[in-house]
């Protein structure tokens, strides 16, 4: 290494504006260009693996809404499924068709928080396209309130189905933002797809080559923009998504600018779902018959969906109690964390933070 | 020279000094007052409206907060030039408005000859403080905040001057009276490109809009300033904005003809004028503050050594080349330089590339 200037060692995080959380970058700066990159995790561990083996199978579900805060449905969903495949439990199809219709809500919403946190990351310095992405986001929550009356922390799914059908208001009012997203979708393009700044700060920054987002199990819109058309709706297809048609996105280059067209392309992709979901969706119960105390046979089991950020994954030993055994979270964004350093060293310090900022990271996932 | 009021030095200077003080103060609550509004129109939000009818208190109770916060000093840090810093960076603000012309004739200094050479100097001395708190934070953060407010001051003054001595060719002087007065048509249409230039680096010289590296609060959380609370970082508050109140003034003195429009027989009228063009270059500083995202340091370099200052000594030959061959400010000149910045931009931004991005790191 040939230094010109004495390296600086710099704490980014863990109270830093940038870090999404509290998230620690310990970089050694020479100049403004970073020569070493250390994540450091860890400073918002809750323990809800461990929290999770002394609950009964439905208490789990409210902790996983504060895995994936800004995507709590998607977690709701990959929980439940992992423990319905554990036990043999069958969904009603309504409630399938209503879980889509979460999930790829969800995708919206926490695909517009993705990419105003970047453009917020990139110096938008007084949050334009953020507040712009906050108005739509909030129309998401309205719809999301009128199934479970929350705006955050959900716990609406549960084995089995969901908590309650959606109400008499909430179709229609579905069918209006399914009509004027695009149109919005539209505007966030007009003021950042060609910026000259935002090409200038993000095309060919960040890279993260194929073999490496493959290597490093990098998953959802990270890998995607790597050009490997990888998604687990496809790949493995859970609840209904076999009976919706929709492309799979993928970048070129794997640079911070393919992330963000990845995540604004996907969301399309979720508008044309959401489409195809409000027509075909059928009547009938949404919940089957599940007991109070879930006793599922002795047994493993791993379930995973697409969650917006990527992968996530719950892995279940039961020993047939009221309780599981074991729990092991698959977060998404932890493991597309970790090729972090390759992406950064060599950019300069401000590059570092768009870069982090391109992974959607949640530090209540990546931590537990 | 005329010496309002009473034909004396002292009571001269009294009052204006204080005509100044004030003018900058309120000037500055009135700034951020409208920059607050505007971003929430631009936003889709309110913005401040509880303090007052619109919100008009807002930066009173602004003013009360800091003034009302602890004044914190880290243990390790050079406290005299952690001190004296804020100091050191808001005197230039009111030192450049000694020769800011509010009305004919009208001013603490009334034409001095030498008037944008005085607003040259002065102002580039702000850079010093902004580099002296940078450093006697004892703040990683601070001190790349202080070495970028270094390159990126120095890099942009250069620029900026360069369209200025168009300004001055153009009129024939460096008072800033006699600039003003030369302005039957106003230079912005006689040198579009001058102008385009003069603000970019004015932007980028007072520390607003894509440009504001030198407190980058997603990359080095606020800079130079990351260690200031209480009075010291409303001192820098108001310095920040005093700055932008001074470029918005000198770009509308120097391009938009000052006090000049209908009516100007007043004086009442004349300010107002004055003070509609500094809000309306203060507007577009806030347009595009918020809605670009911020340059990267290597980039805001790039941009202004290889696009703003080639273009900036273009432009200077092709006025210095009309001057001598016309003499006087014609419509001919205005057309031709229309032409000319349209055909040069297009040209330039073809040729200019950013360069910079990776570097290779040997292990």
């Amino acid at each position: 290494m040939r230094t010109i200037t004495e390296p600086i060692i710099v704490n980014i995080g863990p109270q830093h504006p940038s870090t999404h959380g509290i998230f620690r970058m310990r970089v050694v700066l020479d100049g403004e260009v970073v020569v070493d990159l250390e994540p450091i995790f860890g400073y918002l561990h809750r323990g809800i693996e461990k929290l999770a083996e002394t609950r009964t199978y439905t208490q789990v579900i409210p902790l996983t809404d504060r895995l994936l805060y800004l995507s709590a449905m998607a977690c709701n969903h990959a929980y439940v499924l992992a423990v319905e495949k554990l036990a043999g439990i069958r969904v009603p199809e309504r409630a399938e068709y209503i879980r889509v219709i979460m999930d790829e809500l969800m995708r919206i919403s926490s695909h517009l928080m993705a990419v105003g946190f970047f453009f917020n990351d990139m110096g938008c310095s007084v949050y334009t396209p953020l507040l712009y992405m906050y108005r739509e986001r909030e129309k998401i929550l309205d719809l999301f309130e009128m199934v479970c009356g929350q705006r955050l922390t959900y716990n609406y799914m549960r084995i089995g189905g969901v908590s309650q059908d959606v109400p008499e208001e909430f179709i229609p009012a579905l069918k209006r933002f399914v009509a004027e997203m695009p149109g919005f979708i539209n505007e966030y393009e007009q003021l950042l797809t060609e910026n000259e700044i935002v090409l200038f700060r993000s095309k060919g920054v960040g890279i993260l080559p194929k073999e490496l987002a493959i290597n490093s199990s990098a998953s959802g819109p990270v890998l995607r923009a790597s050009g490997v058309k990888w998604d687990i709706r496809r790949a493995d297809p859970y609840s209904v998504y076999d009976h919706f048609e929709f492309e799979i996105p993928t970048g070129e280059a794997g640079d911070n600018y393919d992330r963000y067209r990845v995540r604004i392309l996907e969301m399309r992709q979720s508008v044309r779902i959401l489409e195809q979901a409000i027509k075909q969706l059928p009547g009938g119960e949404v919940c089957s018959k599940v007991p109070h105390l879930l006793h599922p046979p002795v047994g493993e089991t791993y379930g995973h969906i697409e969650t917006p950020q990527g992968e996530m994954g719950f892995y279940i030993v039961s020993d047939n109690s009221i309780a599981p055994y074991r729990l092991h979270i698959r977060p998404a964004t932890l493991i597309n964390l970790t090729a972090l350093k390759d992406m950064v060293v060599g950019w300069k310090l401000a590059d570092a933070i768009i870069t982090f900022g391109s992974i959607d990271v949640c530090m209540a996932e990546v931590d537990r | 020279m005329t010496l309002w009021p009473a034909g004396n030095y002292w009571a001269h200077f009294g009052v204006f000094a204080a005509i100044i003080i004030a003018f900058v103060l309120l000037t500055v609550m009135a700034f951020i007052w409208f920059e607050r509004r505007a971003f929430g129109t631009f936003q889709l939000r309110w913005g401040p409206n509880r303090a007052g009818p619109f919100g008009f208190f807002q930066p009173v109770a602004d003013a009360i907060k800091v003034l009302l916060k602890e004044d914190i000093v880290p243990a390790a840090a050079d406290k005299l030039i952690h001190w004296l810093a804020p100091v050191i960076v808001f005197l230039p603000v009111l030192l450049i408005f000694a020769v800011i012309p509010l009305y004919k004739g009208h001013g603490l200094v009334p034409d001095l000859n030498t008037g944008i050479l005085y607003v040259v100097a002065i102002s580039t001395m702000s850079v010093v403080g902004v580099f002296m708190a940078g450093w006697a934070s004892n703040n990683k953060y601070s001190l790349l905040g202080g070495m970028r407010a270094i390159a990126q001051m120095v890099s942009y003054e250069i620029p900026l001057v360069i369209s200025i001595i168009s300004i001055v060719l153009l009129s024939g002087s460096l008072s800033m009276y006699a600039i003003v007065g030369s302005q039957d048509i106003p230079f912005f249409l006689v040198t579009p490109l001058g102008f385009l230039i003069f603000l970019l680096s004015a932007m980028a010289e007072i520390n607003r809009g894509p440009f504001d590296l030198l407190e980058a609060d997603s990359e080095i959380v606020a800079g130079f300033h990351t260690e200031y609370s209480g009075m010291k970082f409303a001192m820098f508050y108001l310095a920040e904005y005093g700055h932008a109140l001074a470029m918005s003034a000198i770009a509308a003195t120097l391009f938009l003809g000052g006090w000049r429009g209908p009516g100007d027989g007043y004086a009442a009228i004349g300010v107002m004028w004055l003070l509609a063009k500094v809000f309306f270059i203060f507007f577009l500083l806030i347009w595009m503050r918020v809605t670009f995202p911020r340059l990267r340091v290597d980039q805001l370099m790039g941009f202004g050594w290889k696009f703003l200052f080639p273009l900036a000594l273009i432009n200077l030959f092709i006025v210095a080349a009309e001057v001598v061959y016309w003499g006087d400010i014609t419509w001919w000149m205005i057309l031709v330089n229309f032409g000319a910045a349209g055909v040069l931009i297009l040209v330039w931004s073809r040729l200019f590339k950013l360069g910079g991005g990776r570097v290779e790191i040997e292990a």
